[in-house]
């Protein structure tokens, strides 16, 4: 039975099933980011003391939902599609058991909009930690569960449909670096779905009143097995999008395949660990507990996110130089495709998850400084840094290569689209440079109102902190109006863009297949006779790569100079002498 | 005088080869090290605090 069909334009093969089910995560994923972004608006405009729009209520379930739909639906749904494209289209394989990656899906569906229902209800406004003795109605723990379940199915028809194209020899040799990036990320999902089955279960019978009581700090332990981890599971994810883009756009093999598998695996064994900086000033858990998880295992999956930080500029800087481009230290860079939304998305998220994200990250990871900023809002910045743009920005980008080849639509206001990386990146830098300062100087995360009106124990912040959280709020506005630009092109683009295909109608671009005929291939080309992309094959294209060398040096120069303020300001805040 | 490979053998798979290409093995890795290290680890320390009299 045909099963398959090749884009004209990229060569990529599709699977029937796998091409629905990618479709309709990519939907869901979008709906969620929509959901988020709304109440992005809320949460921001609030925290600009000036303008504090939200009454207390209000605000704490607008940053509930923000938080929910932003970290776990948008992410997820999108990181399902990613799986089913990284085995099935990238090793020219049947997607395994259909059936369960629909019922997983649906599930996702019901367990997300179960969730998003007891939020908006008004009685579960506990924020995504949700940490207990605070509590939620039942069915916001159990559509959290339900979703859990879906994407775990999710993760096994992707294991599943590796073991069917090795069986069915569709690769030869190794999978493909971006197919082992999302099983990288399967991997660290399992971990995360088996925290929060572990944490969530219970917390679910302690809301029906099956369970008397949930400890505080046992809670906050294994919960950040799943709060955590579930972001790096994005981590994994966009490495492997980078890794996509560069070869899609550019034709860039890896440096060193060898170097970014173990970085990959790097990431395998030890990411999952960073979840301990949550836990940081808890009591009750020791020094060696939080100095093994926090530092000497940490350390080695960021040196994981050094590797890729340096081995996909790299990648691309090595294939701008073979066409040619080769004069000085950056033409291969200046004279790269910045009109072109699928790059600009794609660098601006890569630089930026590295300068900013990467650099606060360790210093919140370090036990002594993290004493400066924790709990505070330079923590909601970091993770923007990384999840907002490092993720989002990375998983726009990758929209707009996608909406052509596997939805078969021309982008509509393709000039919309060529500003919106730029757009969404500037507000966000801004927001997260503002609300790091802001954080340094004390300004608390979650917290409805810095003039502390009517508290018992009240505290005055200086005016700067006022400011800062005030040039946070307008970057916030200019990436809200970055996320909807992405929105009006991508759901522009799915219902007016120009067809690619004749037969890509309206209910197609929603997971509908095409016509029948469309499919005509029964089983992909055999790996010797099929023409591969370069992100389809493995091999390694060298070191050659000055100017990345430099910017990973400056990179460098940034996290020192950083590093050893922090240090400074730590011994002015708390004096030893 | 070095050896010859004979053409008719296989290519020997290098072990770090065989580990990383068996999604199965790493999935086991990627879930038992930071089970043991963050969450029974952890879990240890909070279970064995004092209960307060």
């Amino acid at each position: 039975m045909a099963r398959f069909r090749v884009c004209p334009d990229s060569g990529f093969y599709f699977d029937k099933s796998a091409e629905s089910l990618m479709k309709v995560n990519a939907v869901a994923a979008a709906v969620s980011l929509l959901v988020a972004g709304i109440m992005a608006l809320g949460v921001i405009l609030t925290r600009w003391q000036e303008v504090h729009l939200l009454p207390a209520d209000l605000f704490y379930q607008a940053l509930t939902l923000h938080g929910i739909n932003a970290l776990i639906f948008w992410i997820i749904f999108f990181e399902i599609a990613i799986m089913y494209f990284a085995a099935s289209t990238l090793l020219r394989s049947r997607l395994a058991a259909p059936k369960w990656a629909w019922a997983g899906f649906v599930l996702m569906i019901i367990g997300a909009v179960m969730n998003n229902v007891a939020v908006f209800q008004g009685r579960s406004s506990v924020m995504m930690t949700s940490y207990a003795p605070m509590q939620a109605e039942p069915h916001f723990y159990l559509g959290l569960i339900l979703f859990a379940v879906g994407a775990l199915i999710g993760c096994f028809v992707f294991l599943g449909t590796l073991v069917i194209a090795k069986d069915e020899k569709t690769y030869e040799g190794s999978i493909p670096l971006v197919t082992f990036g999302a099983l990288t990320a399967c991997i660290i999902a399992v971990f995360t779905i088996a925290c929060g089955a572990i944490i969530l279960i219970p917390t679910f019978l302690w809301s029906i009143g099956y369970i008397n009581h949930i400890d505080a700090a046992m809670y906050r332990l294994v919960w950040w097995g799943l709060g955590h981890s579930s972001q790096q599971i994005n981590v994994a994810a966009h490495v492997s999008v980078w890794y996509l883009i560069a070869g899609v756009l550019f034709g860039a093999r890896p440096m060193s395949e060898k170097v970014s598998r173990s970085a990959f695996l790097l990431y395998i064994l030890f990411l999952q660990l960073a979840s301990a900086h949550h836990i940081l000033v808890d009591p009750g858990i020791s020094s060696e507990w939080k100095v093994f998880n926090t530092s000497y295992a940490m350390y080695l999956a960021v040196l994981a996110s050094m590797i890729h930080g340096l081995t996909v500029p790299g990648s691309v800087e090595v294939a701008q130089r073979a066409k040619g481009l080769t004069k000085g230290m950056f033409e291969w860079l200046r004279k790269a495709p910045w009109d072109n939304p699928v790059f600009s998305g794609f660098f601006l998220s890569l630089i930026i998850f590295g300068f900013i994200g990467g650099i606060t990250g360790v210093v919140m990871g370090t036990e002594q400084i993290n004493l400066i900023i924790h709990n505070t809002i330079y923590v909601p910045a970091h993770f923007h840094a990384t999840v907002a743009v490092g993720t989002t920005l990375a998983f726009m980008a990758l929209t707009y290569l996608l909406i052509p080849v596997l939805f078969r639509r021309a982008l509509f206001l393709p000039w919309v689209a060529k500003m919106q990386p730029y757009v969404f990146s500037a507000g966000m830098t801004l927001m997260i440079l503002f609300m790091l300062g802001a954080g340094t100087l004390g300004v608390s995360r979650r917290h409805w109102d810095m003039d502390f009106t009517g508290a018992l124990l009240s505290f005055e912040y200086p005016g700067t902190a006022y400011v800062m959280m005030a040039v946070a709020g307008i970057g916030g506005v200019l990436a809200v109006l970055g996320g909807v630009m992405y929105l009006v092109v991508t759901v522009g683009s799915l219902v007016f863009g120009k067809k690619l295909d004749e037969s890509a109608g309206f209910l197609q671009s929603f997971g509908l297949p095409l016509p029948a005929g469309t499919y005509n291939i029964s089983r992909a080309d055999p790996v010797p006779m099929a023409p591969r992309l370069a992100v389809e094959e493995h091999g390694s294209a060298g070191f050659e790569a000055p100017g990345t060398f430099v910017l990973a040096m400056a990179l460098l120069v940034c996290f020192v100079v950083y590093y050893f303020i922090n240090w400074d300001y730590l011994s002015s805040v708390w004096p030893l002498s | 005088m070095p050896q010859e490979e004979n053409p008719q053998e296989p290519e020997r798979i290098p072990f770090f080869q065989r580990v990383l290409e068996n999604p199965f093995l790493l999935l086991f890795l990627g879930v038992v090290v930071p089970t043991v290290f963050y969450i029974l680890w952890g879990i240890m320390e909070i279970a064995t605090i004092p209960v307060a009299q």
